[in-house]
């Protein structure tokens, strides 16, 4: 992996990468909207409410889409390819970029059942998903 | 890029047959040369004082951009005649050693720290445009079915368009439904030939007062509607990525201009993939939802055709010179309009439909341009 770049948490995101590190999913939750929220932020996005909490949940979810990139999308990746890029819809409502793994890419669908796996990159752990 | 903003600008003035000292008023992209304070660098660099000064940061959807706020501006009295021009030829080279704004190893995707998409979005490898075009695809695919074919006619169209513009980067160059589909796979399901072409080049446009273009060399095209709708930046986080936000722009350009899409002589849809162009036509309200490919199928998108779009042959065969490519569209509809179209020309071509499209389909500006 040549000069993957690596997320640069901020402290605002902080407690979402501690949580992953630890093997847990954690997510903000507004209770006066009633809205979970990805990515993390200071405010509810739409309604500004400063009442964020934070919240673990299963990190489980569905495909919500997917490419298989054939080409690498940048030179990062040039070792990567196929690169099984997904957008997964967790079971509380919001969606996030991911990498699909420990699946071929064929085998790949929108609406297929996923969890969480956790994958520690030297500081980071990032937080893929494989068939559930 | 500052000379090639000098270079545009006075071609495209002496083109519309208006003095430079008329110019009060500027729009422009950002500049090689300057990070901020884009507008004054430009002004000054041309001598040219004004009174209206916009730096629009809209990545494709910038050129459409650019044209409403002249026009509104215009409609306002704060200005009469607006420069709005995206150069996007980096030539001369810098020389080694000077100092050079770090551009984004990622595309469109922001890198810098705090940036949600440095923070969750890269790091997962979905940088650039392709991977996302491409899921926005699937998605489109899940829901309403897809036909490869119907997304390859839209290119072939418009290659043949490229071969009535000598000026198109594959002028010369048809290809068949065969072609595209054998191109290679880049990211499922966007093969080669579906993807929009780099090029060099620039483009501007010259939009005044109707006082000033009444006595301008060519038939005016005025600014009749348009709609402007942006609400996210990575498509991961839309509301519903079927749903793009060209739909609101387009219903509201349409209601301005007192129009309806079948009011539309020719359409210039920004096609930075074949999947933007099916998804314009449905969401702007060509077509219904998920009838896209039918559309496609059953009309002829040729200059020639019952639905004539991109004539200039689109970025896809045009080639997309940065952000001169979402200009590219203002020029294709305003040359149909002008009767300049050459050999591409619409017969009786009064009302354009032009789209413009930033980053992942998430910042779009619809534009109805009619002739007297």
């Amino acid at each position: 992996m040549p000069d993957r770049p690596l997320p640069q948490p901020t402290p605002t995101s902080q407690p979402f990468w501690d949580g992953l590190r630890q093997g847990r999913v954690l997510l903000q939750f507004s209770p006066s909207s009633g809205q979970w929220v990805f990515y993390p932020r200071n405010r509810a996005p739409g309604t500004l409410a400063g009442d964020l909490e934070w919240r673990e949940v299963s990190g489980e979810g569905t495909v919500y889409t997917f490419t298989i990139a054939r080409r690498p999308t940048a030179p990062a990746w040039a070792e990567d390819v196929p690169q099984l890029i997904a957008v997964v819809e967790l079971d509380e409502g919001p969606r996030l970029t991911t990498e699909l793994v420990d699946v071929a890419p064929e085998a790949i669908h929108i609406g297929m059942r996923v969890r969480p796996v956790f994958q520690d990159e030297g500081p980071v752990t990032m937080l893929r998903f494989a068939p559930a | 890029m500052l000379e090639q903003w000098a270079d545009l600008a006075r071609a495209a003035l002496d083109d519309a047959g208006i003095d430079p000292r008329e110019v009060d008023g500027i729009c422009t992209s950002g500049l090689r040369e300057s990070a901020s304070f884009v507008p004054s660098t430009v002004a000054e660099y041309l001598g040219i004082p004004v009174n209206f000064a916009e730096f629009v940061d809209l990545g494709g959807a910038t050129a459409t951009g650019m044209v409403w706020r002249a026009a509104a501006a215009i409609e306002l009295g704060a200005a009469s005649v607006v420069l709005c021009v995206t150069p996007s030829m980096p030539a001369p080279p810098p020389p080694e050693d000077a100092v050079r704004a770090p551009a984004s190893r990622y595309g469109a995707s922001s890198d810098r720290w705090g940036s949600p998409q440095a923070e969750f979005d890269i790091p997962y490898g979905n940088v650039a445009q392709n991977a996302g075009y491409a899921m926005i695809a699937q998605r489109y695919a899940h829901q309403y079915g897809y036909d490869p074919r119907a997304l390859a006619k839209i290119a072939v169209d418009q290659r043949t368009n490229a071969g009535a513009h000598p000026d198109a980067i594959f002028h010369g160059q048809p290809i068949t439904i065969e072609d595209v589909l054998a191109s290679p796979m880049i990211a499922d399901p966007l093969h080669l030939l579906e993807i929009v072409m780099p090029a060099s080049g620039g483009a501007a446009v010259v939009v005044a007062s109707a006082e000033v273009a009444r006595r301008g060399r060519n038939r005016p095209v005025w600014v009749s509607g348009f709609g402007e709708h942006l609400a996210f930046k990575t498509p991961t986080y839309a509301e519903d990525l079927l749903r793009t936000p060209i739909g609101p722009a387009s219903r509201r350009a349409f209601e301005m201009a007192e129009a309806a899409p079948a009011d539309v002589d020719m359409v210039s849809i920004y096609d930075c993939y074949t999947i933007t162009v099916l998804m314009t036509l449905e969401d702007a309200g060509f077509c219904a939802p998920g009838e896209g490919a039918r559309f496609v199928n059953e009309h002829d998108l040729t200059f020639r055709g019952d639905f004539p779009c991109n004539t200039h042959g689109g970025q896809l065969s045009f080639g997309q010179a940065g952000l001169a490519g979402g200009m590219s569209h203002v020029c294709d509809g305003a040359r149909q309009i002008m009767r300049r179209a050459g050999e591409a020309q619409v017969r009786d071509c009064d009302t354009a439909f032009v789209s413009g499209n930033g980053g992942i389909m998430s910042e779009q500006v619809a534009l109805v341009l009619r002739g007297d």
